[in-house]
């Protein structure tokens, strides 16, 4: 019985890591090609999920089919935010940067709490209380269904990185700057392009985690934290190794609620980080930067 | 105390810095009950951005989880105050050292394991998280119940316990936020702050040069999480209660660096600036929302975040270099 506990638990906090890991990937994504690290990653998070939950209860739609939709105008942001505000900061001092995105983090946090208050929102779906059973593992049916739209999000990135020409030109970007502007790449559309599919996987995630926890704008912050924890875990700019940081984290984060209490549980995933950064600091499946 | 320091300064500098400290002398005589509290609430900003900007205007190290040094201090004052009636100037001779070996725990292990950069802003942040996590489920320290100084009324203010009326915690943190002026002042002009400057602009070329980086950025964050340590002694005694949630939170951090990135990094009169224009301008704001009968939680914080904006985007220097400039006014560690 005890043991069944364990397992329903960890594979729960596998489940909620994939969208924790799609959130980090569009960090990484960011980091890798643009090298800007994005400060308001968990804000724009919580902007998707302040989207989905109007339009869930609004119009009454269902989160699964509001993925695409909201992740096409998360990625309409990215790109005018890189190309607009960003594109000026690449060449400037990296605290600058910082504190570029961390004001930007401040606007969206206090313009959304002004729209939509303090209090917590939830949406309700015809699944919400349903799980599957499967030998002695019992999970939500909501998180079953986020995972498994994180999986096919993120598999749907990797193939365009991999497979189309523009997917290619960033990848190019990426490992060599310069080559790329002298092969004639256009870099600051390629850039902005960037931005906009890293914001597009952290709306698709914002979209998924509104079936999984309760959203109100000062989430933004700690969730910008976690995509940091979990991004340097796997390995900063590599995208496999964000997914492996979001279940590690993920899996962490469930047993220690279930262990000690659920509020340290977030201490535990700055425990993985330290000890990251101190001895492995190009990440679990990180390349060794020179 | 005066004369060194006037020496060092250009004329017009001098007289504008004099006229300025007496002004701020001469100020609970002339202003009301609130302007004195929002002057209270600028001295702290301008004593804590000031502390903040020895570890990254001077030595170039950023941290945004300065909120640590800020609870640690906080909480070991308040702490020995509540439980054994030691004052608050005692206690802040156990802070100080306790604030110092937390920032030099995490100096060691970055500048050890070579974490620099983007890692080292994320790292200080999750030590201050840490610590918020950790207060907040500590039961010694009341964990999230928070922790609450004993308030009585005296019939004097006593200097010694900080129990008094907002006019004599005024002259506290001015003497404060002086004597940290100066101290800044010094480092900037001693063998030190050269290291410093050098280790910011290039690292390697200093280390080429043969400073030992390790060692100057270590004292760095040791002398910059000692002096926010006091920051946060005045913070639990004015306020008279701490709770993890808020003296730790990164709000916290983030309002700290706010000052001196709006006044100018690595300036002396920067983080002075920064905290007059950003509370001056945040109490005008509260004062015409009031006027108007707007109430909005948030509004406050949007315009923080719209002035640094427009700050990092218009004034990548900061407010002070142009001003300084446009007043004649020659000032040191650029």
């Amino acid at each position: 019985m005890s043991s069944d506990v364990y397992l329903n638990v960890a594979v729960g906090g596998v489940l909620t890591g994939l969208v924790y890991g799609l959130m980090a990937l569009g960090l990484s994504v960011i980091f890798g090609v643009v090298r800007v690290v994005n400060f308001a990653h968990g804000e724009m998070m919580t902007i998707a999920m302040f989207i989905a939950i109007v339009l869930c209860t609004g119009l009454h739609l269902d989160p699964l089919i509001l993925l695409v939709p909201i992740a096409a105008a998360m990625f309409a942001f990215g790109y005018v935010l890189q190309r607009g505000l960003i594109n000026p900061f690449i060449t400037r001092p990296e605290h600058t940067q910082f504190l570029l995105l961390v004001a930007l983090a401040i606007i969206i946090t206090n313009v959304l709490l002004i729209i939509f208050g303090p209090d917590a929102r939830s949406v309700q779906t015809s699944y919400g209380y349903d799980s599957f059973q499967a030998g002695p593992i019992l999970v939500d049916a909501t998180k079953v269904y986020a995972g498994l739209a994180a999986i096919v999000f993120a598999a749907a990135l990797f193939a365009f990185f991999r497979y189309t020409t523009i997917g290619t030109a960033i990848r190019a970007c990426a490992d060599n700057h310069t080559g790329a502007l002298v092969v004639g790449l256009d870099v600051k559309r390629l850039y902005a392009l960037t931005f906009g599919l890293g914001a597009a996987c952290v709306g698709a995630a914002g979209t998924m985690m509104v079936l999984i926890i309760d959203a109100t704008p000062m989430l933004g912050p700690s969730y910008t934290l976690l995509a940091f924890v979990i991004v340097i875990t796997g390995g900063l700019g590599s995208m496999p190794g964000a997914l492996l940081g979001g279940v590690l984290i993920g899996v962490t984060e469930a047993l220690a609620g279930l262990l000690f209490t659920p509020s340290v549980k977030s201490m535990f995933a700055f425990a993985i980080l330290v000890l990251v950064l101190l001895f492995r600091p190009q990440g679990l499946l990180g390349k060794r930067l020179a | 105390m005066m004369a060194p320091f006037t020496a060092a300064m250009s004329g017009r500098g001098a007289v504008l810095l004099t006229l300025l400290f007496a002004a701020l002398l001469a100020a609970p005589w002339i202003v009301n009950d609130y302007l004195l509290t929002v002057l209270i609430i600028i001295l702290y900003f301008a004593y804590a951005g000031q502390a903040w900007n020895i570890m990254m205007g001077f030595a170039g190290q950023l941290s945004l989880g300065h909120a640590i040094y800020l609870g640690l201090g906080g909480y070991v004052a308040a702490m020995l105050f509540t439980l054994y009636g030691v004052a608050p100037w005692l206690g802040l001779l156990a802070a100080i050292p306790v604030a110092a070996a937390c920032g030099a725990v995490i100096g060691f292990l970055a500048f050890r394991f070579r974490v620099a950069g983007v890692y080292f802003a994320i790292l200080t942040i999750a030590f201050a998280e840490f610590a918020r996590i950790g207060f907040d489920n500590w039961n010694f320290v009341n964990a999230s119940s928070g922790l609450f100084l004993p308030v009585r009324q005296y019939a004097h203010d006593d200097l010694w316990r900080l129990r008094g009326d907002p006019t004599m915690f005024y002259y506290v943190i001015l003497c404060a936020t002086a004597v940290v002026f100066l101290l800044c002042h010094f480092l900037l002009k001693s063998r030190i702050g050269y290291f410093w400057l050098a280790i910011r602009e290039d690292e390697q070329a200093a280390r080429a040069t043969g400073i030992d980086t390790f060692r100057y950025k270590m004292i760095a964050v040791m002398i910059s999480a000692a002096v926010t340590s006091f920051a946060g002694v005045f913070y639990a005694f004015f306020y008279n209660n701490l709770f993890p949630e808020q003296v730790f939170s990164i709000v916290r951090s983030i309002e700290i660096i706010l000052g001196p990135i709006i006044g100018g990094v690595g300036t002396l009169f920067g983080p002075i600036l920064g905290a007059f224009v950003l509370t001056g301008l945040a109490e005008a704001l509260n004062s015409a929302m009031t006027a108007f009968g707007v109430d909005l939680p948030g509004a406050k914080q949007v315009f923080y975040g719209i002035c640094l904006l427009i700050v990092i985007v218009a004034l990548p220097e900061g407010v002070w270099p142009p001003l300084a400039r446009l007043l004649g006014v020659k000032w040191s560690g650029r």
